[in-house]
């Protein structure tokens, strides 16, 4: 991370850019006193805090079951699961490795070309800039023009594939409330509904944020009514837009707070399934 | 209450400068502006300094303070400590005539070079009509005041040089979402904003928003917008085909795609 102490370096953009010829010659990055680190670092750590932690239980390949919960990060189970985690079949029931990478490719692709990640990471892990009018260290930019980061325009077909997950994480949250009474003549586990445990309290809060999150995206506020030129033609849509334009509003929060409740949720069914301690029943 | 104040301006020209030292006095409710009035009326007569409206709303008075792109008339004193030194530069992107003063023609280059609203025939009363939905839609992004903060805290010219030419600014992205938008403008302004204007050199760091002295939400309300606009025209297969098989609606009907204006006759100063 730059620092303040990095303000006297000379780099490429200084040349080109503040320090250039025909610019004020104040001959510093930056001359703010304040803690304009303290934002990028904050999410580099928890970012890099996050990717550590789903890279590590993405590879498991265990404890991401314990009936009736199942792991967001392993939803839906279409690899070689569990008994009892696999609600849409095993399609991929030859994929040799974790069955959590089969499917994350598409909430991570959704949240690596989100408007908002997009800002947080390059501030923060590619200093592209580090922070407003403090100059950045690359000699050139292309933004977004090129590979790879053309394929930032992308982001519209993972919200596609976003909602089908946010829908499938909300059968999930939905086949929580229900308890394991047994298994059938067939070895299969029986439930009964209309139970409820602090791991379906945990689903809730992260399946409502996980939709506060999509629906309030850049692309579903364009696709839904953004696009239009004719707000007075299409009141439905434009009613439709109004609302998403509330939740975009936030989606920097939800973006965060998200991200929190899959890791959270995760977690705690990674306990449950280690066995270090019972889920508690509410009825 | 009144007291002394400490300041470091920026004083030069292309040529050089540096940061030099003033105290002034300065009494409560003053801003910036002020203060500078003041050192220019009592210590250094030939201080270059841009100002009109002393209100906010004539976007002449951009400047750094304390390294942060603001506006001079709208930035207190009461926003600082009264033992703090307050620093002023002239703003960082554009070239410096001469102490706080820049030459800000990047920005009427870019303008001109941006497709003017073209509205199709009258109605047979010889009226156009638009609906007060449609007309409220672009409000927002006529309250700038071209002030030019955020084109001189983007990133994109600031830190490179070499991509004014091809970058029109988040000034001009607020112009071309609004046309878009517009109910009645005949231009298709999405190839021009991503080939010309080099949308996609926007990485929505959202600088240009936090310097906003309007409060426009640049990014989320007119640059992202405009983007997805580009990928509707350009990347997103289901509206080719939606649009080849007649589902799509026709909203962007009798549009032909717009060509690039001339910055030519747009005359630098000298300096």
């Amino acid at each position: 991370m730059a620092s303040t102490d990095a303000r006297e370096s000379t780099s490429g953009s200084m040349e080109a850019g503040v320090g250039g010829p025909t610019r004020a010659d104040v001959g510093v990055r930056t001359l703010r006193g304040d803690r304009w680190w303290l934002a990028p670092l904050t999410t580099f750590v928890v970012f890099f805090g996050f990717i550590v932690y789903a890279t590590f239980r993405a590879f498991a390949g265990k404890d991401y079951y314990s009936a009736p919960y199942l792991s967001p990060f392993y939803s839906p189970c279409l690899g070689d699961c569990v008994e009892g985690s696999s609600d849409f079949g095993q399609p991929f029931s030859w994929f040799p490795l974790s069955a959590a990478l089969i499917i994350l490719i598409f909430p991570l692709g959704f949240r690596m070309t989100c408007y908002y990640y997009r800002k947080a990471y390059y501030r923060a892990f590619w200093l592209s800039p580090p922070a407003c009018a403090v100059a950045e260290p690359h000699g050139s930019y292309s933004g977004e023009t090129r590979f790879p980061l053309i394929f930032q325009n992308m982001h519209r077909w993972f919200w596609y594939a976003a909602v089908a997950i946010g829908l499938i994480l909300t059968f999930d949250t939905v086949i929580s409330f229900r308890e394991q009474t047994g298994v059938d003549a067939s070895g299969h586990p029986t439930f009964e509904w209309g139970h409820m445990g602090l791991g379906s309290l945990l689903m809730v809060i992260n399946v409502v944020l996980i939709w506060a999150y999509t629906l309030g995206c850049h692309s579903c506020r364009h696709i839904m009514g953004g696009r239009l030129r004719h707000f007075s033609k299409h009141p439905v849509r434009y009613k439709l837009w109004t609302w998403i334009s509330k939740l975009n509003g936030n989606h920097a929060r939800y973006a965060w707070l998200s991200l929190f409740s899959i890791a959270l949720v995760d977690l705690y069914i990674w306990g449950l399934a280690a066995g270090w301690y019972d889920d508690p029943r509410f009825f | 209450m009144g007291y002394r104040l400490k300041m470091k301006l920026w004083r030069g020209d292309k040529s050089g400068g540096e940061l030099k030292d003033y105290e002034v006095d300065v009494s409560e409710g003053e801003v910036v502006l002020d203060a500078i009035h003041r050192v220019q009326a009592e210590q250094a007569g030939d201080l270059a300094v841009r100002w009109n409206c002393k209100a906010g709303k004539c976007g002449s008075c951009s400047a750094e303070i304390n390294g942060k792109p603001r506006l001079m008339c709208m930035c207190r004193l009461s926003d600082f400590e009264e033992d703090e030194t307050i620093t002023v530069t002239p703003m960082r992107t554009f070239p410096v005539v001469r102490d706080l003063v820049t030459d800000v023609t990047f920005n009427y280059e870019k303008a001109a070079e941006l497709p003017s609203f073209s509205p199709p025939p009258r109605d047979a009363d010889g009226k156009r009509r638009m609906a007060q939905v449609d007309v409220e839609r672009g409000q927002e992004f006529r309250k700038c005041i071209e002030c030019f903060l955020c084109q001189n805290v983007c990133h994109v010219v600031r830190d490179h040089e070499d991509n004014k030419p091809a970058f029109a600014g988040p000034r001009f992205f607020i112009r071309y979402a609004e046309l878009d938008m517009h109910p009645l403008d005949t231009n298709d302004r999405r190839e021009l904003a991503q080939g010309a204007a080099g949308i996609g050199m926007c990485n929505i760091t959202k600088c240009c928003t936090e310097v906003c002295p309007e409060g426009i939400k640049i990014t989320d309300n007119a640059i992202i917008p405009m983007k997805e606009r580009v990928v509707d025209k350009k990347y997103d297969p289901l509206v080719w085909l939606g649009s080849k098989i007649g589902i799509r609606n026709k909203d962007t009907e009798s549009r032909v795609p717009a060509k690039q204006g001339k910055a030519g006759h747009i005359k630098r100063p000298a300096h």
